[in-house]
């Protein structure tokens, strides 16, 4: 294992796409960057979760974040001269009553507002874009469908920009653990690890679903709760069809990847937060059950796996970004509460900007931490999974 | 004849590919998995972890003892979307 730094201008915490993203744009930034994780790159939501992105939501700070988000990985790999398996297939968010019908009227003119090629689909124009959906067996009333949303490979996105970041002169520590945030005053003085103590001026939090521990180490207390999520995966088949195909109401989701595999996921009943691994049977009846009833001829195909991740769930379902009132230096990017790999590129980049050239747009002011001290919460609901 | 030798089989991976990866620094079975689709077909590995496991200590020098064999993840063998989903009584 190569030699640890023991001075640096940036530490992150967390090999994940969030914390590769960040180590590649600050490193191109001539800033010396450290990042340590504790397992290897990708070993958290990153690489467990279900690879879409999307720009259909219900709060301007996400849908603004993802349609940046999604044309940053459209050049992405122009610009990492490495492959990172885009495909723009569309996303389709299946409405099912009247009721549901108006918040998806509301958020698609939020959303064209925005710029976004969105429209509203009649429940026989459903069947043009996923021919395999059964609408009725889904009670659908109609859906809006976004045809830039899709799909990113996450393992080879983060390895992409891993590598990116490496050649730009950033150090990769992974299997090196961070066992305390030491403080001088108000401000972040260095990062100790399992492998030795690491001088920072800015600590990025970019831990997910630890990232409360990460936080604790300073006294920072984040209101960020752990969520056990499960997902499947299928053996391959023909190609049947490009959109990822979700719903708000049942919490499904689910897609065809680039290698023939259906893949999705939906809630667990009544599940609680904390740290459990355990993948559960009655995910794997009640998402079967679902999505058989979404789209019948999916019956006749072989489950082969299903595995856990975690989504760090924050109050309003919107991540908390920035560097937090009273330690100076110590940034977070994470509570993403499941849309972590989807925003990472814009995210990424406005910290990169906050640390280098000291900019500070307005979102990063109404993603703070601080938003949730004794202000109205506005909470993301377009959430699934 | 090709000369190639495939380790693993459900996504087509040769002892080349393997090599060369854990040479650029993947060098757990996990990481494999990441970076090659290692493993993740529909066998699920049977066929290929052992034999990857052994390309590793050969490269990096370590006992089979000290890597670690991805977890298994259910269910264990395939088994259809219609069966998960049928009720008891069907």
């Amino acid at each position: 294992m190569n030699e640890i730094d023991h001075k640096a201008d940036v530490v992150i915490i967390g090999g994940g796409v969030n914390g590769c993203s960040l180590a590649y744009q600050l490193a191109k930034r001539d800033m010396k960057v450290v990042l340590c994780e504790k397992g290897h790159l990708c070993s958290g939501a990153t690489g467990r979760c279900g690879a879409g992105i999307r720009q259909q939501w219900s709060t301007r700070e996400n849908t603004e974040l993802a349609i940046k988000s999604i044309q940053i990985f459209e050049r992405l790999e122009k610009e990492l001269g490495l492959d990172i398996g885009l495909r723009q297939g569309g996303y389709l968010v299946v409405v099912h009553d009247e009721s549901e019908m108006s918040h998806a009227k509301r958020n698609v003119d939020m959303q064209k507002a925005l710029g976004l090629d969105v429209s509203i689909l009649t429940p026989d124009e459903i069947g043009d874009v996923v021919p395999i959906l059964d609408v009725k067996g889904m009670h659908a009333v109609g859906a809006t469908f976004c045809p830039t949303d899709g799909h990113v490979d996450p393992f080879k996105t983060t390895h992409a920009y891993a590598q990116a970041a490496i050649s730009h002169g950033a150090q990769l520590h992974k299997f090196t653990k961070v066992v305390g945030i030491k403080k001088e005053k108000n401000r972040i003085d260095s990062v100790l690890t399992d492998r030795g103590k690491i001088s920072a001026d800015f600590v990025v939090n970019a831990a997910g679903a630890w990232s409360k521990q990460i936080a604790e180490m300073v006294g920072v207390k984040l209101p960020n709760k752990p969520f056990r999520k499960e997902i499947l995966v299928t053996e391959r088949v023909k190609p049947l069809f490009d959109a990822m195909v979700i719903s708000f109401k049942d919490g499904i989701y689910f897609s065809q990847q680039e290698e023939g595999q259906v893949l999705g996921g939906i809630p667990i009943p009544h599940e609680k937060p904390g740290y459990l691994t355990a993948p559960t049977f009655d995910f794997l009846h009640h998402m079967a059950k679902t999505l058989a009833r979404y789209a019948p001829p999916l019956k006749h195909v072989n489950v082969i796996r299903q595995w856990t991740g975690y989504y760090d769930v924050t109050l309003d379902a919107r991540p908390i970004i920035g560097e937090v009132e009273g330690v100076k230096g110590f940034i977070q990017c994470n509570g993403f509460s499941g849309h972590g790999f989807m925003l990472s590129p814009m995210v990424t980049k406005i910290l990169t900007e906050y640390m280098v050239d000291r900019k500070t747009p307005r979102i990063l002011e109404r993603l703070n931490l601080s938003r949730f001290k004794g202000k109205k919460i506005v909470r993301e609901i377009s959430v699934v999974g | 004849m090709s000369d190639k030798i495939f380790i693993c089989r459900c996504e087509d991976l040769t002892q080349e590919e393997i090599e060369q990866a854990i040479d650029e620094g993947y060098t757990t079975l996990e990481e494999l998995k990441c970076k090659l689709r290692l493993g993740m077909g529909p066998c699920q590995g049977r066929g290929c972890l052992l034999l990857a496991r052994r390309l590793l200590c050969q490269k990096t020098g370590k006992s089979t003892a000290e890597i670690t064999l991805p977890p298994s993840r259910p269910p264990f063998i395939p088994v259809s979307l219609g069966t998960l989903a049928s009720d008891k009584d069907e």
